[in-house]
Formats: C-alpha cells, sequence, structure tokens
C-alpha cells in the first residue's frame, strides 16, 4: 500500500500536551468536535488527500494564487489550506462576540474622542505623547465627524488561545484589515469538495457577509442621495489583496475602482466612465488612509483622489474606514485598550489582552532588555510577522540587534511572553499533527455591530513555528461556529458562496 | 461603466482571439505540410513573413522548421506576438477587471493561460502539436460560449465583443492575404489537386470549408474571397464581423451618439458600405492585398476613434 492510500485517522495524532482546539487531553474528540472526528476515522484511505488536492485544484482555477518571487516561468502558488476545519463551539462564540462587540464600541469612543476633546488625554489614562507623536494620528482629522459617527466600520481583530483555552486579543487591525475573501472561499471549496462533513456538524453559514457589508456601506451613504452609488477604492492589481477587493466589489455589485478613475469636481467624487462621470457617494477604500488624498496626506501618492477629504468634510462621500483609525491600529496604543473599555464604558474588558510590556515606560524596558530571550519583541506599526522578534526561537546576534532598536526608540516597540498558541490538527506529509492557530473574526459596524461566525483561521505550517502570517509559512483553514438551536446551518447544496 | 473596465474587457477578448487565430494559422501549416509532397523548400517559412515579424525570429532561430516556428509563436516569451504573451496579457486585463466578468469567464482565461503555460514548460506542445493548438481553438470556443451564457449581454460584453470582431475581421484578411500572396504564382494550375488542397486548408483555418462547400462545392478562386471578404452570414468573414460589431457599437452608444462617440460608427459605417457595393471579382481587379490592406486600416481607425470616445476619459 502507497503513502497516499493510508487511511488518515486521529488514531495516533497526539496533542503534545499544548492546547488542541478539537483534541482533548486525554485524546478524546471535544464535544463539538466528534462528529467531524469521525467523519474523517470512517474515510477510505487516500479519500482526504484526494479531496485536499481537488481543494487546491479549485484554488489555483479559481486564480486564487500569487507568483513565486524570482520565477519568470509562470509558475504560480495558491494560499495554502488544510482540509481539517477548525470548530469553535456556540457558548466560546458567545463570549468571543461579546467581547469584540464591546471593543469596537470602546475603540470608536475612543478614535471620535482623541479627534475631538481628547478626554482620555487630558485625564491621563492614555499618555498624550502616546498618541500625539504616533504617526498614524493624522491632524488633518481632528475636528472630522464620520458619517453616523463611526469611525471604524470593518475591522479584523487577531485573537488566540493560550495553553489553557483562554481567549486574548493580539492585535487590532483598525485600517484595511484583509483575508475575509479566504474565509468565503476557503467555506465555498469545502462545501464543494467535502459536502458530507457538513451533515455531521451543525455549521452556522457566512455566505450573507457581501450583503451586510453592501448593506452597512449603503447606510452610510449621505442623506440627501436616495439611491447610493458604493464602490470599492484599490490600489489596483499588483496589491496583494487585489483578488480580495476584486471579489468583494463583485459579490456586492458594485465597480471597483482605481484613484485614476476617480475625479473630484464641485465638492463630489466622480468615476469615469463611458458615459462621462458618474457621482459616488460611498467608498469601501481599500487603500492606506494616508494614501488617499495627496492634497492632504502624502503628496507622493498616485493611489488616491485629489480633494477627496475636502468632499469627505463637506458630507458628499462617504468613507469607510474613516481615515485616521489608524492610529488604534498601533502596538503601543493597543495595550491601553483595557483602560479604553473602562474609561469609557465602566466594564472590564471581556477578551482580556496578552500582557504587553511598553517599552518606553522604564521598568517595562528594563524587564524586557533582561529578558529579550523569553519575549516576542514586535514594532507599533509593522504587519505581516515584519518587525518581530520571537525571543526563544532568535539568535544571540538577533537580541542584540533589537535590544539596540529598543534602546534607540523604545516608543516603538512592545513585547509579550511567548505564549503556546493553540494548535489545530493539520495534514502534513500524509498523516495528522499539530500546528498553532489564530484566529481573525471580522466585526462589522453600521446601524448595528455584526460579527461573521467564525473569521479567518491561519496556521503555522512549519512544525513548532508562532508565525501564522501568509507571508512566511501560514496557511488557512475553514473554520466553523457550531449553530445553536434555531440559528441557520449551513446548506451544501445553496451555490451562493461566492464561487460558481 | 468605468472607462478603465471597458478599456480592459476590449482588450482582454482582442487578446484571446488573437491567440486563437495564431493558433489556427500554425494549424493550417501543420495540414498544409502534411499534405505536401517532399521537397518543399521551408514550408514553415511562410508563417513566419504572415507575422511580418521575421527579424525578431532570425534573431532568435538558425532555420524555420516545425519546432522553431511552432516554438516561436506559440510559447516565446520574448515575443510579443506569442501565444503565451498574447493569453498573458489577456489575463492581466481580466484580472484587472474581474468584477465585471462572470468568474466562470474568469477562471476559463486562467484555465487556458496555464494550459499553454504547461504545455510549453513540459514540451507537450511540440511532441503533439495537432492536439495542442485544436484545444487552444477548443478554449477559446469555450470562453466565447460562457461570455455569451453567464454574462449580461450590457455594455461591458459588447465591448467583448467588439474587441473580438475588429481583431477577427482584421485576421481573417490577413489570412486571405498571405496566403493568397504565396498561391498567386500557382494561379494556372486552378483545378489541379494541390491546389484544391492549399484553398481547401485555408478554409479550414477560419473553419469555413464546411461552411463554403454547402454552399459552393467547387473550390474557386472569386468564391473564396467572397466568402472571406463578403460573407453575410459566416462569423469569421470580414463583413459579418464589421456588421456585428457596428451592432455592438449601436448598443453601446444607445443609437443617440453624438461628436466624439459618432466617428467610430460613422467608420464602421463606411466600411460596412464598402463591403457591401462590391462584389470578388471588382476586388482582384483592384488588387487583393490593397484591398484587404485598406480594410485593416480603416479597422485600425475604428479602434483608435473607440479609444478617444470611450477609453481616454474627460479629466476634472
Amino acid at each position: 500500500m502507497s503513502v497516499l492510500e493510508d487511511p488518515i485517522s486521529f488514531e495516533h495524532y497526539s496533542t503534545d500536551k499544548f492546547f488542541d482546539e478539537i483534541i482533548d487531553a486525554n485524546g478524546r474528540p471535544r464535544p463539538d468536535a466528534a462528529p467531524l472526528v469521525e467523519v474523517i476515522n470512517q474515510l477510505p484511505g487516500g479519500d482526504l488527500l484526494r479531496r485536499q488536492a481537488a481543494i487546491e485544484r479549485s484554488l489555483h482555477r479559481m486564480g486564487i494564487t500569487f507568483t513565486v518571487y524570482g520565477d519568470s516561468s509562470g509558475t504560480e502558488k495558491i494560499m495554502p489550506f488544510d482540509i481539517v476545519p477548525r470548530i469553535i463551539g456556540s457558548m466560546l462564540w458567545k463570549h468571543i462576540e461579546a467581547g469584540l462587540k464591546q471593543r469596537i464600541k470602546a475603540l470608536n469612543l475612543f478614535l471620535d474622542d482623541i479627534y475631538h476633546d481628547q478626554q482620555i488625554l487630558n485625564d491621563n489614562i492614555v499618555p498624550r505623547d502616546l498618541i500625539e507623536n504616533a504617526t498614524t494620528f493624522l491632524k488633518p482629522c481632528i475636528g472630522l465627524k464620520p458619517p453616523r459617527g463611526v469611525w471604524c466600520h470593518v475591522t479584523g481583530t487577531d485573537l488566540i488561545r493560550d495553553a489553557d483555552g483562554a481567549v486574548f486579543v493580539l492585535e487590532d487591525n483598525l485600517r484595511v484589515p484583509s483575508g475575509v475573501s479566504y474565509v468565503l472561499q476557503n467555506r465555498a471549496v469545502m462545501k464543494r469538495n467535502f459536502p458530507q462533513i457538513f451533515a455531521a456538524s451543525k455549521v452556522r453559514p457566512i455566505n450573507d457577509y457581501p450583503a451586510k457589508l453592501y448593506q452597512m456601506l449603503r447606510w452610510l451613504a449621505p442623506d440627501h442621495v436616495e439611491n447610493p452609488t458604493v464602490a470599492v477604492l484599490t490600489p489596483g492589481m499588483y496589491n496583494s489583496a487585489y483578488y480580495e477587493h476584486s471579489f468583494l466589489a463583485h459579490q456586492m455589485g458594485v465597480e471597483l475602482v482605481e484613484g485614476r478613475d476617480l475625479m473630484v469636481d464641485d465638492g463630489f467624487v466622480y468615476m469615469r466612465t463611458t458615459d462621462g462621470p458618474q457621482r459616488v457617494d460611498v467608498i469601501y477604500r481599500r487603500v492606506d488612509d494616508t494614501f488617499i488624498d495627496p492634497a492632504v496626506f502624502r503628496g507622493d501618492s498616485v493611489l488616491g483622489v485629489k480633494g477627496l477629504m475636502d468632499v469627505y468634510r463637506r458630507g458628499n462621500v462617504a468613507l469607510a474606514n474613516a481615515p485616521g483609525t489608524g492610529v488604534a491600529d498601533d502596538k503601543v496604543v493597543y495595550a491601553y485598550v483595557p483602560d479604553m473599555i473602562r474609561y469609557y464604558m465602566n466594564e472590564e474588558a471581556i477578551i482580556p489582552n496578552v500582557k504587553t510590556y511598553i517599552c518606553q515606560r522604564d521598568d517595562d524596558r528594563k524587564y524586557v532588555l533582561e529578558h529579550i530571550g523569553e519575549l516576542v519583541v514586535k514594532a507599533a506599526n509593522e504587519s505581516g510577522g515584519y518587525g518581530m522578534l520571537i525571543g526563544p526561537h532568535s539568535t544571540v546576534e538577533q537580541q542584540a540587534e533589537f535590544a539596540d532598536k529598543i534602546k534607540k526608540d523604545p516608543r516603538n516597540f512592545i513585547a509579550q511572553p511567548t505564549l503556546s498558541l493553540s494548535r489545530m490538527p493539520t495534514v502534513v506529509d500524509g498523516h495528522l499533527e499539530g500546528r498553532h492557530v489564530d484566529l481573525r473574526p471580522y466585526i462589522l459596524h453600521g446601524k448595528d455591530i455584526w460579527i461573521l461566525p467564525g473569521g479567518l483561521t491561519r496556521v503555522a505550517l512549519k512544525k513548532g513555528s508562532l508565525v501564522v502570517n501568509s507571508s512566511q509559512g501560514g496557511g488557512s483553514k475553514d473554520t466553523w461556529v457550531v449553530a445553536e438551536p434555531g440559528q441557520s446551518v449551513v446548506d451544501v447544496h445553496d451555490q451562493s458562496d461566492g464561487v460558481s | 461603466m468605468l472607462s478603465r473596465v471597458a478599456e480592459s474587457i476590449y482588450w482582454m477578448a482582442r487578446y484571446i482571439e488573437r491567440a486563437e487565430n495564431t493558433a489556427r494559422f500554425v494549424e493550417v501549416t501543420l495540414n498544409l505540410v502534411l499534405d505536401q509532397p517532399m521537397g518543399v523548400d521551408e514550408p514553415w517559412r511562410p508563417l513566419i513573413n504572415a507575422t511580418g515579424d521575421d527579424d525578431i525570429f532570425n534573431k532568435s532561430y538558425k532555420i524555420a522548421d516545425a519546432e522553431s516556428v511552432m516554438t516561436f509563436m506559440a510559447f516565446d516569451r520574448e515575443y510579443s506576438n506569442s501565444i503565451t504573451r498574447g493569453l498573458h496579457s489577456a489575463r492581466e486585463n481580466a484580472r484587472s477587471i474581474r468584477e465585471s466578468i462572470s468568474s466562470e469567464a474568469f477562471e476559463q482565461i486562467n484555465t487556458l493561460y496555464h494550459f499553454v503555460n504547461t504545455a510549453g514548460r513540459s514540451g507537450q506542445g511540440i511532441d503533439s502539436p495537432t492536439d495542442f493548438f485544436d484545444s487552444i481553438r477548443r478554449h477559446c470556443h469555450l470562453l466565447t460560449g460562457i461570455l455569451d451564457a453567464t454574462m449580461s449581454h450590457d455594455i461591458g460584453w459588447h465591448f467583448a465583443n467588439m474587441g473580438r470582431l475588429i481583431e477577427r475581421a482584421d485576421k481573417t484578411s490577413r489570412i486571405l492575404d498571405v496566403k493568397y500572396f504565396t498561391l498567386l504564382p500557382t494561379v494556372e494550375s486552378v483545378g489541379t489537386a494541390i491546389d484544391d488542397l492549399q484553398w481547401s486548408s485555408l478554409l479550414f483555418s477560419i473553419s469555413g470549408f464546411e461552411a463554403y462547400r454547402r454552399q459552393h462545392h467547387m473550390i474557386l478562386t472569386d468564391k473564396v474571397v467572397d466568402f472571406f471578404l463578403l460573407h453575410k452570414q459566416f462569423p469569421r468573414s470580414v463583413r459579418f464581423c464589421v456588421d456585428n460589431a457596428a451592432s455592438s457599437l449601436q448598443a453601446i452608444s444607445g443609437g443617440a451618439a453624438e461628436g466624439r462617440h459618432s466617428t467610430a460608427a460613422r467608420q464602421l459605417e463606411a466600411l460596412r458600405i464598402r463591403l457591401d457595393s462590391t462584389d470578388a471579382t471588382s476586388i482582384l481587379r483592384y488588387g487583393l492585398h490593397q484591398f484587404v490592406d485598406s480594410v485593416q486600416g480603416e479597422l485600425n481607425d475604428v479602434g483608435n476613434s473607440l479609444t478617444e470616445a470611450y477609453f481616454l476619459s474627460p479629466v476634472a
């Protein structure tokens, strides 16, 4: 029997003393995962791998690929996908939902405050110099009144679970969080290539995301507009998230525009069409805020539209997310979110932060420099797993290099303990092995706050690795939230998941 | 529709049609070579001459044999008119407007691009060329069907249709021009077996052999010229392409085009009248090459007017 034909089962799977999302410490499936584990254990030899291969082919055909750097022969790779879905029980999901709603409310109040009265700075809850020196704090946004009072309409918050399974917030992404298209496509290919596993578990559907996004965007339109034109603004096809921009525009049935397709005339924004200029009322911008208007922010930007901010201030166009939200992405500001929740809402954070050392504080910096080999050090404004040191996996030289950077620019660094991230069974070389995962749920803040059940589960495919970013060897998984009685469940015959 | 999107859809369709026609060019030569008596000098050379890119070819290849010509025309990444490069451009255009075409259409373009790329890397395209070029044609037909059956026949679809038809009219006229030129010296041997074979393969290259036979039975020079240029119903004839491009343009402009929007319509109408008011005998008397040349020039003008009217939009 060839390796490919060996049945893949949980028989020899070991959690290796890590917290596993679907197998408990005694090696038994957690209750919500039991039907799934059963189905996988019963599959004939080779079946799981065949399905995994079929899914990979689907993704390739759909062109959800990236070009391999330095390869001129046109080879393209898909984002790695693992077929074993992550399962989130309904109780845990309720906890996560409540925590995220609370957090997004507080962040929204914070943004409105710092761009207006700055009470939280006056009361010394958040240090004034931290905000005023943040490159992401945009002075032109002071006094802005975003339509309907919402600053961050689309948020992706990174969550992790520790060795005991407790949930923590690792990072907030309030500028232009990406990845939701992978969530929808992962589900679509799973439904198409592995329909029978959905029958065993009651999984909440996610295919209404584009509709919810569209409703939210429409709600933002200026009052005088009866039938608003919504557009998605992309930096263009060479942006790494271009596929997602195109996908969302397609799913919502709205135009995907680039900066060069737009122009400002007499206080309104127009797109250039074959019938001449057509007014645009709502822009879901996937261009970073400092690039959206060269007249106000970066003058060298060719991705934005000159005069856009002026139209925005006049209330003649809505932008989602509002410009200026990036300041809440700052990893030092992150450390103060539990204080914001206390300050604005008089509540304790439902989902705590990971313990964070702020290098600007003398005590914290001293501790960080002494324990750099045990900590994860992060730059305040980098993403994608860059600008980061994972102490236990680093060399002495790398540690010295980071220690140097911290001493030179303490404001720009935080450190956190190296957490033992939870793991998920993942297909590796024809059998199942545990790999570390995180979770990025997507939150839409319109009239109400709505959270897509599940989100993007990213998995670090390298053995022992804690870095889940796709640019650094990470893959993704379908993520299931188990339905409670009365909630709708996935219909495998419903083809509206966004792929043909 | 966004001007940029209209332009990309138009060029996406043109590049696909161009790739299909290149595959047809090669296929017809493959058939000819198989049918030809031994000892004909460099039977692949006329194909290179037809591209007008002899210089580029001669720089990279020593002789024009089956392998070098097929490699050049299908897989050469340095050659901007190769099938691979054309499909790459088609796919880049499609990628930049994926939200404006159906998912099925994008996937088909993507599949076709990867098919050609893989065949180039594995050498399979050259090993079984008949299958390979045949498959390209099939893939292109499939795409045309998908666009037709899964896209609203809205402005975007009409821009794609115009791109396809203008490119096709141009290529059909080129196929005739080139072959007519090489067949000219044998005009005295009309009616002999070899001549019939040559003209038949010419008809095959526009998938017109059966349609032609049903109508005319005998292969006659003027009838073939008429079939290529003036046939009202055959979908690859120049006349058919011009007629249908005009209809699509009318659908785009709503028929009420004024100013700069009306130029392309006027030019297409003039071309239509010209094709309507002539016949094969007059064309041959006037000079086929001169006639085809001026048709190509007019098609170019139409393309430029489209760019002017729809793709370059006003600056605020």
